[in-house]
């Protein structure tokens, strides 16, 4: 190959020999040309940055099938005066902190557990990931049927120890927390497999370092594994909280919303109001989910990033 | 050859790397943490992650009637070929038809995917412009902004997709397409510069030095954006339910949402439908998992 080179790149000795530099400023011929962007740009622009730039616009009007009427704020108005919608705004954010919470909790937990030394490691392993990869609604469906608060399993078990039988998503207090804990169940596996690839990414010497120096294993996880698993923590509520607050499939398999409004999140509100022929309104619903998305993500990702550039 | 090794192992080796045993002696303690523990883990894990898929396995098997009941018991008499033929029947082989639909649009978005995030992860990565902050900004825009579900229903329609299977490939494209141009990015910079440089002294042309010579390269990451995104687009079941809904192209999981409200004394029958949607995503844990985890957990060490 080199002495292959060397003659072809002496014959042009004036577009290669000179300087690089000064063939890219001239525009000749990149290597690396613009319009690679193109075809994504193209679908990225036509199919997501015009209706999202459009959805600002018919948030503001009255939009039926046949015809738009420009109403002003009168969705916005709307949306926080209807108690069922307020209702859905407020579930949003309590589906996405409770279940972002939980999967952080536990999957530092599992991965901590499935990085030490432990009887069935690979097994373990396989069994908490795989529920991430399964489609959402047949996750859905199956704990409905086994939470099912007369027949299910569930309340089976918890009756035989008589434990107090909950309706799990036919109680109004608890249906919102019933789905966020079946999510939870799906989702802790990729948590915990981020936290694996943080913790496995430690120097082991920290650990032989601090453990010299006579540091228990609290101590060792207090000082070491948590500051040092950082950018995976990051990682983790990011990835949970956006999911987390935009959920949809979850809360439309297990309970449509209901029972009532109590399980309604913003992302429901906009199906429901979309199925009803309020384009208007569900469309304001997502530039309200859009606000929120953008109100909490902003914050949250500047404040994780910022800690761990002082590190 | 060398380069083509170190790249094909770049992707998941952190992952791989276990850490070290320890060689201390095993006292009783450490002991009881490996084996006591350790038992403990997969009895829990039996119950809280194994029960749900076996009770799924043991409803499709069942007759309705003891399907209606709910109970994790085994089946009185075993039905579970008459189940499976009867689910496939349903409503002139609709589960065939959703079966096949939903690979049609997995193969194509996917296809789509690779190619065109691709080719602006490798500009994006190697050549620095202006545009630069745009384009990483819009990305991340991209990966957190939910889609504006009735106006690009409305775009659809004005371009005549609504409805329709391309239009349904493109949306799934589209949508995936930001978390591919991030992992396509960050594998380029593994790609050393000279290898461009000696294919353009060679008299390679942007195109050839893209298609001949950094995509075979782009492999590993290839199959890692391939699975994650088949399991992504397979499991979808919002964008069909606002973008291809009807009768027409029925798909796996708005299937599988209908049929719960359609069979509804037909229980054996609705975990029949979970259980078959269950086996493409296992097909591919059991094949491809180094590539699903390395997918999955790409960014958790940098942040």
């Amino acid at each position: 190959m080199t002495t292959a080179v060397a003659p072809t790149g002496a014959a042009p000795p004036a577009t290669t020999g000179p300087s690089k530099t000064g063939a890219k400023r001239k525009g000749i011929r990149s290597p690396y040309p613009s319009w690679f962007y193109i075809p994504a740009a193209v679908l990225f622009i036509v199919f997501f940055a015009v209706p999202t730039f459009a959805s600002f616009y018919f948030s503001l009007t009255r939009w039926t099938l046949f015809d738009v009427q420009f109403i002003g704020f009168d969705n916005f108005v709307q949306f926080f005066q209807e108690p069922q919608l307020v209702q859905g705004f407020i579930n949003t954010f309590i589906y996405g902190f409770t279940t972002s919470a939980a999967k952080v909790i536990l999957g530092l937990a599992l991965a901590l557990l499935l990085t030490g030394p432990i009887l069935g490691r690979g097994y373990l392993r396989a069994v908490v990931f795989f529920p991430v990869l399964v489609s959402t609604v047949g996750i859905g469906l199956t704990f409905k049927a086994l939470l099912d608060p007369f027949h299910g399993m569930v309340n089976g078990v918890l009756g035989f120890f008589h434990l107090p039988e909950p309706g799990w998503y036919t109680d109004p207090n608890l249906a919102l927390l019933t789905v966020a804990g079946v999510d939870v169940w799906k989702g802790v596996g990729i948590a915990t497999l981020i936290f694996m690839a943080g913790i496995v990414a430690i120097p082991h010497e920290y650990f032989e370092a601090a453990r010299m120096d006579g540091a228990g294993a609290w101590s060792v996880f207090r000082n070491i594994t948590l500051p040092l698993v950082r950018p995976a923590t990051a990682t983790v509520i990011i990835l949970s909280l956006i999911g987390g607050l935009r959920e949809f499939a979850m809360i439309w398999a297990m309970t449509k919303g209901g029972p009532g409004f109590t399980s309604d999140v913003i992302a429901s509100v906009i199906y429901k109001q979309y199925q009803a022929g309020f384009f208007g309104l569900s469309t304001a619903g997502n530039v309200i989910l859009f606000l929120v998305v953008t109100a909490v993500m902003v914050p949250v990702s500047w404040f994780l990033n910022r800690r761990e550039a002082e590190l | 050859m060398t380069v083509t090794e170190t790249l094909t192992t770049a992707d998941a080796r952190s992952l791989r790397r276990r850490p070290r045993e320890d060689r201390r002696p095993m006292t009783a303690r450490r002991w009881a943490r490996k084996y006591l523990v350790g038992i403990i883990a997969i009895i829990v894990s039996v119950v809280v992650f194994l029960v749900p898929f076996v009770f799924v396995f043991l409803q499709s098997a069942k007759t309705s009637q003891e399907a209606g009941l709910v109970q994790f018991s085994l089946p009185s008499e075993w039905q579970f070929w008459p189940n499976l033929i009867e689910v496939l029947q349903k409503n002139d082989y609709q589960v065939l038809w959703a079966f096949l639909w939903t690979t049609v649009i997995t193969v194509f978005s996917c296809a789509i995917m690779v190619v065109f995030a691709a080719m602006v992860g490798y500009v994006l990565q190697r050549k620095r412009t202006r545009l630069n902050p745009y384009i990483n900004f819009m990305v991340l825009a991209a990966l957190i902004v939910p889609p504006a579900v009735v106006p690009t229903i409305w775009v659809l329609q004005g371009v005549g997709l609504f409805k329709t299977i391309p239009g349904m490939i493109l949306i799934e494209a589209t949508f995936g397409l930001a978390f591919c141009v991030l992992l396509f990015r960050a594998f380029v910079g593994t790609i050393p510069r000279e290898l461009d440089e000696a294919a353009i002294i060679d008299g390679a042309g942007p195109m050839r030095l893209f298609f001949s010579v950094v995509l075979p390269l782009l492999k590993p990451v290839i199959v890692t954006v391939i699975v994650v995104q088949a399991v992504f687009v397979f499991s979808d079941f919002q964008n069909p339910l606002y973008f291809l809904p009807g009768n027409d192209y029925p798909t796996v999981q708005l299937g599988l949402y209908n049929f719960q409200s359609q069979t509804v004394s037909q229980f054996n029958l609705l975990f029949m439908y979970i259980l078959l949607t269950t086996i493409p995503p296992l097909i591919m844990y059991i094949f491809f998992n180094r590539q699903i985890v390395a997918g999955m957990t790409s960014g958790a060490v940098k942040g």
